[in-house]
């Protein structure tokens, strides 16, 4: 029951594809040792078994001719029933492999998909940042979807069916070889035939194709904008109008949809009828042959007979049957591997570099001072430091300050984002970014839990330069509540504890107090463990950027990152959001980002930022007496966008 | 449940009928052609004939060529059919939703018909392609061969007794089995491939937070799950090969064994040719069977599809337009008397409870409350987007529902919250408000949304295209070309529903000043989080909890509500405005 798969991949160069196709090969033997050769066997035995009746079926045939005349049915059974006995174990053995290895591909085809699934997920996992934001997120998830999918197919129908149907090609040959050599020559000549319209019928589909590919690329883009619009169109009474577009769209997809199509269906029943007309030529070209009494030239050296022309027939029919199933999964294959390619790509991106040595870890504080590693809670953290040069450990406390020294920073050679960025928070300390969108605000937040890399300067945390702690140390020393907030399936309480996995019950609670969540909290139908999903489809914005902010509190970090974490919550929400954020920032060294002017005002400092340059920097009152960039954006004479 | 979408085939019914006839004659030719062949090859035996070979063959050659025009041809009208339906379907959908009310179109999310006009017509065209060539030609090959087999090889037919049950069984026991698991596990996979999404879009917190690891481990356990799973389902189905072999195999086994008696004893008059025919009758009556089957499976995995379309089409919409219907709106007078609404009759909750108001017409009236005091739900009952559940709403002095729907939106521009600007030019955009606007009329609705400014700085002007969803433009430009666009229609009533978040303070302050000055009998309703945008207002509502909790003007309002007041001082605390 094969799925949905768009897999139209762009023709690849053949060697690459065959480098791929090698690839998915060693994986399958990898996972497969034992499984793997096992399978390969068990097909082709039962193409072997399944071509070698005929030359049985032959034989009976023979035997039947001859006793029909005398009529010696005792004499006969003598004869035949062995040689049938001998087919029916065949026969046997023959289902017995089919059976073997179709479950035996059941379970590789399973097995390696979700091998794979999972690769690519973990590799995914371990990509920096900078692979998300410039790869779709539809492209991404289409590896794990449309990919996987063709995979599947590749796996589970399209290399079977070629060992299968290749071998019984190979071994048909041989037995059509060893009858007459005549009558195979016929066959050839028809396989030609067939190839050539195939080639023909064939092309004109796939092209086709492509444009139907292309017009419901359209088709979609449509839709789905006028989906979105939809109260807008009903607004402006627009329906009728969109109606007409839609159905030139529409008209252009059933045209290409038909001729695609058209040509596909046809080439079925046009290839068998072929293959039927050389069955009737063979039969044909058979008895001439017999009536003349032509001289038979085979491997077998029988002279040509009705027990030949007979199974000849059949072997005609599995001949080019098995022929057309090889061509079909030869394009197949080439779709499949486009697909696996895409898949390798991933696979293949250079994983987030981490070579960060400085760790964060529980500690005890002796009464005099002395600093002891512990192994359990202690609710005092401290960076550990190993010192290569004579292995010693020293430890120092975690404060929570930052400074970044004149960081230089471009997502993209030559298109500098920053430009000599100089900030010091000393531990405690509120600092404000404000600025319009592209000033470079969010930038300096991804340089600091090191979703980018620095291009030049230094950023440093208590002192060490972030290059040297471990990533997941340092962004667990840092809290992040973003704009966009993102939760997970899962319970309103999964969603708190995801801040620290070990939070008890009561530890998640109290942190969806101090981000004032709890009120409505315990006001969804079933508290916190209402389930959620979609993203929190269930919820309003700012109910949901209350559970973020919830899950950043329970995560206690000495340092926090708020990027417009209010900016999308409603005036009077933002007063309850406020209150929250201000308890959570109690102590913590924060660094806020927001477009309303109002929640930074009470900030120790605030940076204006524009075009990547710190232009003003200075508390509210500062910044308002200097009357400058501040101040015009705080009267509201600049629209910041 | 195919009824529904079988009304869809109109025009293209005609190419369905003659698939199926193609179809069935090249059934009937196909069936006989073994039959003839076993002809051919009886006339090696004995004493052969050059003649009859060759007349034979001919005759063959001629019926297979004629079977080639039918299926080949019927390739092409089938692809007719099918992608006609698919058409018309796509066409009925859209068409439908184009007379959804907001109500209908709340219950199906914009993704949702997305899916329906694309993925699930396209499965419906593929069944219905495979249906109308293989459910007629399936069950007619299986009739006539049985028929040719048990006229040619009488006691051998026989064996069809013995195998066709079996096959059937077991090929409907494999998909009765198979299907409900493979339900199971794409329901399960779909839901994986969420939370991979889920994961891809929240890649900032997993890093954030350190989760790698964590999410790894969670999705290994949800992958292994779905891997024994989609094991089983598979096992299921990677039966019908074998079971297919087998009856093939006894077949054979059947009718060497049983023909060669018979022939030999002389029981009946079949001969070798005969016997190698039934042989291949046996190959196409199991063929027939297997393709039977798929259509099965076929079918029940389009009637998904089937349903999910229907459900659309048969979506009644839940505002008409009233016969006799009013076509003019006197002016721009609006009262609420009395009014209650929910969103849907089951909902517990009003969203609107009695709103009694007046607005004179010409009048400025300011909006404020919190997210869920249903500010929106009250203006969009002004343009009938919902109806009221008790009370009614009535613009120039007549109730909105007896109004022609097309002369009320005309006449009460809405500017929504969540506004859309479409693919096109700025011009086409604009000419939405007035499909025969002059350039000077855009212009002139431009200016008065401080739109015209940043316009004419874009190198094309006015022709300047838009990306789809506006994205080329600021959240504040579109804001304003939204206006311009509700401005066009010279409307009587206008409604800006929060449109002007985004646009700065003193742009928004230009904007309400050119209404009063140009567009001074228009009624102005103004929904806004800044009470700045609704300070000078000739009346302003608090909305709280779908109730307004108090109206007036701004110094009443100082006066007389804590809400009003909190909000003022919590957005001027300290200084006068928000930057955004």
């Amino acid at each position: 029951m094969p799925r949905n798969t768009k897999g139209w991949g762009e023709p690849r160069k053949p060697g690459e594809a065959v480098k791929s196709l090698k690839r998915i090969i060693r994986m399958l033997r990898e996972f497969y040792p034992g499984l793997f050769p096992v399978t390969i066997v068990c097909i082709l035995f039962s193409s072997a078994t399944s071509s070698v009746p005929a030359i049985f079926m032959q034989k009976v045939i023979r035997d039947i001719q001859t006793y029909a005349e005398s009529g010696d049915w005792a004499a006969a059974k003598a004869v035949i029933y062995p040689k049938v006995f001998f087919l029916i174990t065949l026969y046997v053995l023959s289902i017995m492999s089919i059976t073997l290895s179709q479950q035996l591909i059941a379970i590789m085809t399973q097995g390696f998909l979700n091998k794979m699934r999972c690769r690519l997920f973990d590799g995914m996992q371990n990509l920096p940042i900078r692979y998300f934001d410039t790869h779709k997120h539809g492209d991404i998830m289409s590896h794990y979807t449309n990919d996987i999918d063709t995979l599947r197919q590749l796996l589970s129908q399209a290399l079977p069916s070629l060992v299968q149907a290749g071998s019984v090609v190979v071994f048909v040959f041989c037995i059509m070889l060893y009858y007459s050599l005549w009558l195979t020559l016929v066959v050839i000549g028809g396989v030609v035939l067939m190839s050539m319209v195939s080639k023909k019928i064939g092309g004109g589909s796939a092209k086709y194709f492509v444009r139907q590919q292309a017009a419901i690329g359209k088709t979609e883009g449509y839709v789905q904008e006028m989906m979105n619009g939809q109260k807008v169109v009903q607004v402006f009474c627009h329906e009728a109008q969109s109606q007409k577009d839609f159905d030139e769209i529409n008209d252009g997809l059933f045209e290409d949809t038909y001729r695609a199509n058209a040509y596909a269906n046809a080439l079925a029943p046009i290839i068998m009828n072929i293959g039927n007309v050389l069955y009737v030529i063979i039969a044909t070209v058979g008895g001439i042959l017999l009536v003349s009494g032509a001289k038979n030239v085979s491997l077998s050296g029988l002279p040509l007979d009705v027990d030949i022309v007979v199974p000849f027939l059949n072997m005609t029919k599995q001949f080019t049957g098995n022929l057309n199933q090889v061509t079909q999964q030869l394009n197949a294959i080439v779709m499949a591997v486009a697909g696996a390619e895409r898949i390798f790509a991933l696979m293949d991106e250079k994983p987030e570099a981490d070579d960060g040595y400085v760790t964060m870890v529980n500690v005890n504080v002796a009464e005099d001072g002395t600093v002891t590693e512990a192994d359990r809670i202690t609710h005092h953290w401290a960076w550990k430091h190993p010192h290569t040069a004579d292995g010693s450990i020293t430890y120092s406390p975690l404060r929570g300050e930052v400074t970044l020294d004149s960081v230089d920073f471009a997502y993209e050679e030559g298109k500098p984002v920053l430009h000599d960025v100089t900030v010091y928070a000393k531990p405690g300390q509120k600092i404000a970014f404000v600025g319009a969108t592209g000033a470079g605000k969010t930038t300096i937040t991804n340089l600091i839990n090191r979703f980018y890399d620095i291009a030049d300067g230094k950023i440093r945390y208590d002192g060490i330069n972030i290059n040297k702690i471990k990533k997941n140390d340092l962004r667990r020393s840092l809290g992040i509540v973003l704009q966009e907030t993102n939760l997970f399936t899962g319970t309103v309480m999964d969603n708190i504890r995801y801040g620290r996995l070990e939070a008890s019950d009561e530890d998640c609670i109290a942190a969806a107090k101090l981000a004032g969540a709890d009120d409505f909290i315990t006001r969804l139908p079933e508290g916190y463990e209402t389930v959620l999903s979609g993203n929190g489809a269930n919820l309003s914005q700012g109910q949901r950027q209350l559970i973020a902010i919830a899950r950043a509190a329970v995560a206690d970090p000495p340092v926090m990152i708020l990027d417009e974490a209010t900016s999308s919550i409603d005036t009077r929400t933002e007063a309850i959001v406020q209150r929250g954020m201000d308890a959570l920032m109690k102590g913590r060294t924060v660094f806020v980002i927001a477009h309303r002017l109002s929640t930074v005002k009470n900030s120790d400092v605030i940076m204006v930022l524009d075009h990547g340059r710190i232009i003003e920097r200075g508390s509210h009152d500062d910044l308002i007496a200097k009357k400058g960039t501040y101040y015009q954006l705080y009267t509201g004479a600049f629209e910041l966008d | 449940m195919f009824r529904t979408i079988s009304r869809c085939l109109r025009e293209y019914k005609t190419a369905t009928i003659i698939t199926i006839l193609f179809m069935a004659g090249e059934a009937a030719i196909e069936a006989v052609i073994p039959f003839i062949t076993a002809r051919l090859v009886d006339s090696f035996t004995g004493t052969p004939e050059m003649s009859v070979i060759l007349k034979t063959g001919l005759l063959l050659i001629l019926m297979t060529l004629v079977s080639l025009f039918f299926g080949g041809s019927a390739g092409f009208t089938s692809a007719k059919a099918a992608a006609g339906l698919s058409k018309n379907v796509r066409h009925d959908i859209f068409e439908r939703v184009q007379t959804f009310a907001f109500s209908n179109i709340d219950k199906f999310s914009s993704s949702s018909l997305v899916t329906r006009l694309t993925t699930d017509i396209t499965n419906v065209q593929m069944a219905f392609m495979m249906l109308i060539r293989i459910a007629v030609r399936a069950p007619l090959m299986l009739i006539f061969s049985i028929t040719m087999a048990f006229i040619m090889g009488g006691k051998l037919a026989g064996t069809f007794v013995i195998v066709i049950p079996i096959l059937v069984c077991g090929l409907l026991l494999i998909a009765k089995n198979a299907m409900p698991a493979f339900r199971r596990v794409f329901r399960k996979y779909d839901r994986l491939n969420e939370s991979i999404e889920e994961n891809v879009r929240g890649m900032r917190v997993v890093k954030g937070f350190s989760r790698e690891e964590h999410e790894k481990k969670k999705f290994h356990t949800a992958a292994e799950d779905i891997c024994k799973d989609f094991t089983k389902a598979e096992r299921i189905v990677a039966l019908n090969g074998p079971i297919m072999q087998l009856c093939i195999y006894f077949n054979m086994a059947f009718i060497l064994l049983v023909g060669s008696k018979i022939i030999i004893n002389g029981e009946s008059n079949i001969n070798v040719g005969e016997m190698s025919s039934m042989l291949t009758y046996g190959m196409q009556i199991l063929m027939q069977l297997m393709m039977l089957s798929m259509i099965y499976v076929m079918l029940t995995m389009s009637a998904e599809s089937v349903k999910r379309i229907d459900e659309v089409l048969n979506e009644e919409t839940d505002i008409r337009n009233p016969e006799n219907a009013c076509l003019t709106v006197a002016d721009g007078s609006i009262v609420f008397e009395n009014v209650s609404f929910k969103y849907s009759e089951k909902a517990k909750k009003y969203a609107l409870s009695d709103i009694d108001l007046t607005i004179p017409s010409g009048a400025t009236v300011g909006i404020i409350g919190g997210t869920g005091s249903s500010k929106s739900t009250l203006v969009q009952l002004i343009a009938r987007l919902y109806d009221v559940s008790e009370g009614s709403v009535k613009v120039g002095g007549i109730d909105v529902r007896e109004y022609d729907l097309h002369a009320l939106r005309d006449n009460v521009a809405m500017v929504l919250q969540k506004n859309v600007l479409f693919s096109g030019t700025i011009a086409e955009n604009l000419r939405w408000g007035n499909p025969d606007a002059t350039d000077d009329e855009l212009i002139e609705a431009c200016k008065l949304a401080q739109a015209h400014d940043f316009v004419s700085s874009f190198p094309d002007g006015y022709e300047t295209m838009i990306e789809q969803g506006g994205s080329n433009v600021s959240g504040g430009q579109k804001q304003r070309l939204c206006i311009a666009r509700a401005l066009l229609k010279k409307p009587k009533i206008l409604i800006l529903d929060d449109s002007t978040s985004a646009v700065d303070t003193r742009t928004d302050a230009f904007i309400r000043e050119g209404f009063r000055k140009f567009i001074p009998e228009t009624t102005k309703i103004i929904i806004a989080q800044r009470i700045a945008s609704v300070q000078e207002s000739d009346l302003i509502l608090v909305m709280d909890n779908g109730k307004i909790a108090a109206m007036g003007k701004h110094d009443e309002l100082m006066q007389t509500s804590d809400i009003y007041r909190e909000v003022y001082e919590q957005q001027t605390h300290g200084g006068d405005n928000d930057a955004a």
